[in-house]
């Protein structure tokens, strides 16, 4: 044996070893292959191929009447479709765009003003909104009402009082006759 | 754990074993002849019976698991075919629904205790800490068991909890999408979460050994805070506190045991027996009794965090700079110029400390009335922090702060005994926490006597809560005077003991 083994590491003028460049080298590539080993049981617990499969769904518009609602499924969660009546139409026409907490128009939350589709679910924490059926609750905005912490949407679904922070989501959607979209 | 010196045991069979592996010998050190500071209270007793209750919801929930389906359309109904078909299934179910809510008012005894008597305090933090962990785990597993029934409470909490994350900037909304397994609650989220819930429990047993191993090291706090000076100061632990322990655990269990058998369901809600529908939310939605303090919390940060709120916080700051750094200067790093002066004198610094600090509350309440009320104020709508966020902020702080609560209270005594500020300030800090509890109970716009909105009363305690840590403990720990102190846990019991005799 040669007494290559018993020299100790060549220093450079810095201080630094051959054995220090061996240790970074290795702990770099040994968190790289952790990291890579550990995302496929991470991605795992996202959305498998079937959840994703329920991609778009289409509603039939012709049965609302004027002043009612339906909540329609996509993707598992609920999407309010309302026919509104002019005076909720004026009402959310009519709000000073500059004072909201979430400032929209309502021109850019409805394709076509008597139709208002947006997902119904409380931009807060998740909880479904009151105010689809006529005996429920709307809150002060003539809108919606979410029960679990009382935030309260105007009739464009836009965030007026309460902890949550955005208006309802408005969802992709396209018209595909006169009365039937296309969510998604 | 090593074999170390080992006395020989008489019988030939123990001994056969003991010395291949010294069990007998360790357990015979650590919980036969362990010295134990001999003026222990029952508060003394919650830790055991906090494990007790752990080993408890470990065995009902394994025999629950046998008969449980975590699926979406089968988890409903197969709880409800343990409670009818199963044999004693429906005892299985309350001890396990019921043990969650007692292992909670254990370890919440647990805490208080470790609170009002310092135990948190050198050289006892990893202890301490090892504790906060547990209490967080034990919140994940709880919260999880609660959504298995899949019932209209369970399958909503689910939803609001995990959408919690969704406040977290730019990344919120995929963590949830991680979290449920798809875009809302449903069959991925039920059959993960029992998962979790199965798995979780064992981790904690892993840290509650690890957390029972450093008391072993450090050894037990007392109830007055003074560190054990001899053998005269100590009992072994068995058999007297083994004694002792078992008695306290008696009276705990008698209650548990009521509740279980007489009103199962005094803690539990009416929409527990209705069965998850992905379309309606319960008109009011709670999370169990032991989450409700935090939801208060949480619900209570109706306000965004403008410039003024964080001008407030940062002028607290600034006024707390030197009650942290024990007196220290700040220096600018760039002009070398002196921020903050040194403080020698902390009874003359209160002067200062107090103006500033009045001087960050109103600075604060323009912030947020300007947020709540609309009081018009320039720039007052740039919000750095909304209120979701600060929620979900104030929620989780709360249980973090609690890791660095051996360094903000750096105050030599310990037991509150001897300390009367302190005293009264945790005291305090406790009837706050029970009174967000009462708050987070209520629907979100309940009214104290219909003159004043519950929320406001929210706000007002969890600010205190706040600042009983992050102001109230550092400022006692520079200025705060004990009381006198017995010389040594013997001579006050002894003394003790001599004040009954004469009462006699």
């Amino acid at each position: 044996m040669s007494s290559y083994e018993n020299t100790p590491p060549h220093d450079t003028e810095d201080g630094a070893t051959r054995r220090d460049f061996l240790y970074l080298t290795a702990g770099g590539f040994a968190a790289i292959g952790a990291a890579s080993f550990a995302w496929p049981f991470i991605d795992s617990m996202n959305p498998a191929a079937d959840t994703l499969a329920m991609s778009t769904t289409e509603a039939d518009l012709s049965k609302i009447e004027e002043g009612s609602a339906i909540t329609v499924i996509w993707q598992g969660k609920p999407v309010f479709i309302r026919h509104r009546t002019a005076d909720e139409i004026k009402a959310a026409t009519d709000v000073d765009v500059s004072t909201l907490r979430d400032p929209e128009t309502d021109g850019k939350r409805a394709q076509k003003p008597q139709w208002l589709v947006m997902i119904g679910i409380c931009t807060h924490l998740g909880c479904i909104p009151l105010g689809q059926k006529k005996t429920e609750p709307k809150g002060e905005f003539g809108g919606w009402f979410c029960p679990c912490h009382g935030s309260e949407y105007d009739s464009a679904g836009r965030i007026r009082k309460g902890p949550a922070p955005k208006n309802l989501v408005v969802p992709k959607y396209t018209f595909l006759t006169d009365t039937t979209i296309r969510i998604g | 754990m090593s074999a170390g010196p080992r006395e020989p045991f008489e019988n030939p069979v123990i001994e056969w074993f003991d010395s291949r592996l010294p069990i007998f010998t360790m357990m015979q050190k650590e919980y036969g002849v362990f010295p134990t500071p001999k003026n222990f209270n029952y508060f003394w007793s919650f830790g055991g019976i906090a494990m007790t209750m752990l080993i408890l919801m470990i065995v009902t929930g394994i025999f629950l698991a046998m008969n449980y389906t975590p699926q979406e359309n089968m988890a409903f109904d197969s709880v409800e075919h343990i409670m009818r078909d199963v044999n004693y299934g429906w005892m299985l179910r309350y001890l396990h629904m019921n043990g969650a809510s007692f292992f909670f008012i254990a370890v919440y005894t647990h805490i208080f205790r470790g609170m009002y008597y310092g135990s948190y305090k050198k050289p006892r933090e990893l202890l301490w800490i090892l504790g906060v962990i547990i209490f967080l785990l034990m919140m994940a597993t709880a919260f999880m068991g609660y959504t298995l029934p899949w019932s209209q409470m369970g399958g909503w909490a689910a939803t609001v909890i995990t959408n919690l994350f969704s406040a977290i900037p730019f990344v919120g909304d995929s963590i949830v999408t991680l979290l449920l397994g798809g875009f809302a609650v449903g069959n991925p989220t039920l059959n993960r979460f029992f998962a979790l819930h199965y798995l979780l429990p064992f981790v904690i047993v892993g840290i509650v050994f690890v957390h029972v191993w450093a008391l072993h090291v450090t050894g037990s706090n007392n109830p007055l805070g003074i560190d054990v000076k001899g053998p005269q100061d100590t009992l072994a632990f068995s058999p007297y506190y083994t004694a002792k322990d078992m008695f306290g655990l008696a009276v705990f269990m008698l209650a548990y045991i009521a509740v279980t058998f007489f009103a199962p369901n005094m803690l539990a809600h009416p929409d527990h027996y209705i069965q998850y529908n992905a379309l309606q939310t319960p008109a009011h939605i709670v999370p169990e009794w032991y989450f409700l303090p935090f939801y208060a919390m949480l619900r209570g940060i109706t306000f965004g965090f403008n410039l003024y709120i964080l001008a407030g916080i940062g002028i607290i700051g600034a006024a707390l700079w030197p009650v942290y750094t024990k007196g220290k200067a700040l220096k600018d790093p760039l002009l070398g110029m002196t921020i903050i002066p040194a403080v020698t004198d902390f009874g003359q610094y209160s002067k200062k400390f107090f103006t500033m600090l009045a001087i960050a509350g109103v600075v604060f309440m323009l912030g947020y009335f300007s947020q709540t009320m609309g009081l018009p104020l320039p720039f007052s709508k740039w919000v750095l922090l909304d209120s979701k966020l600060g929620g979900v902020i104030a929620m989780f702080g709360s249980i973090a702060i609690l890791f660095v609560m051996p360094w903000l209270d750096s105050h030599p005594v310990r037991s509150a005994r001897f300390r009367p500020q302190f005293k009264v300030a945790v005291l305090a800090m406790t009837a706050s926490v029970a009174i967000l509890g009462y708050i987070g109970a209520q629907t979100a716009d309940a009214m104290l006597f219909g003159v004043i909105q519950w929320v406001y009363i929210g706000q007002i305690l969890t600010g205190y809560y706040f600042a009983f840590f992050v102001i109230i403990l550092p400022w006692l720990s520079v200025t705060e005077k004990a009381s006198p102190m017995p010389n040594s846990i013997n001579e006050a019991v002894l003394q003790e003991n001599a004040r009954k005799a004469g009462a006699r």
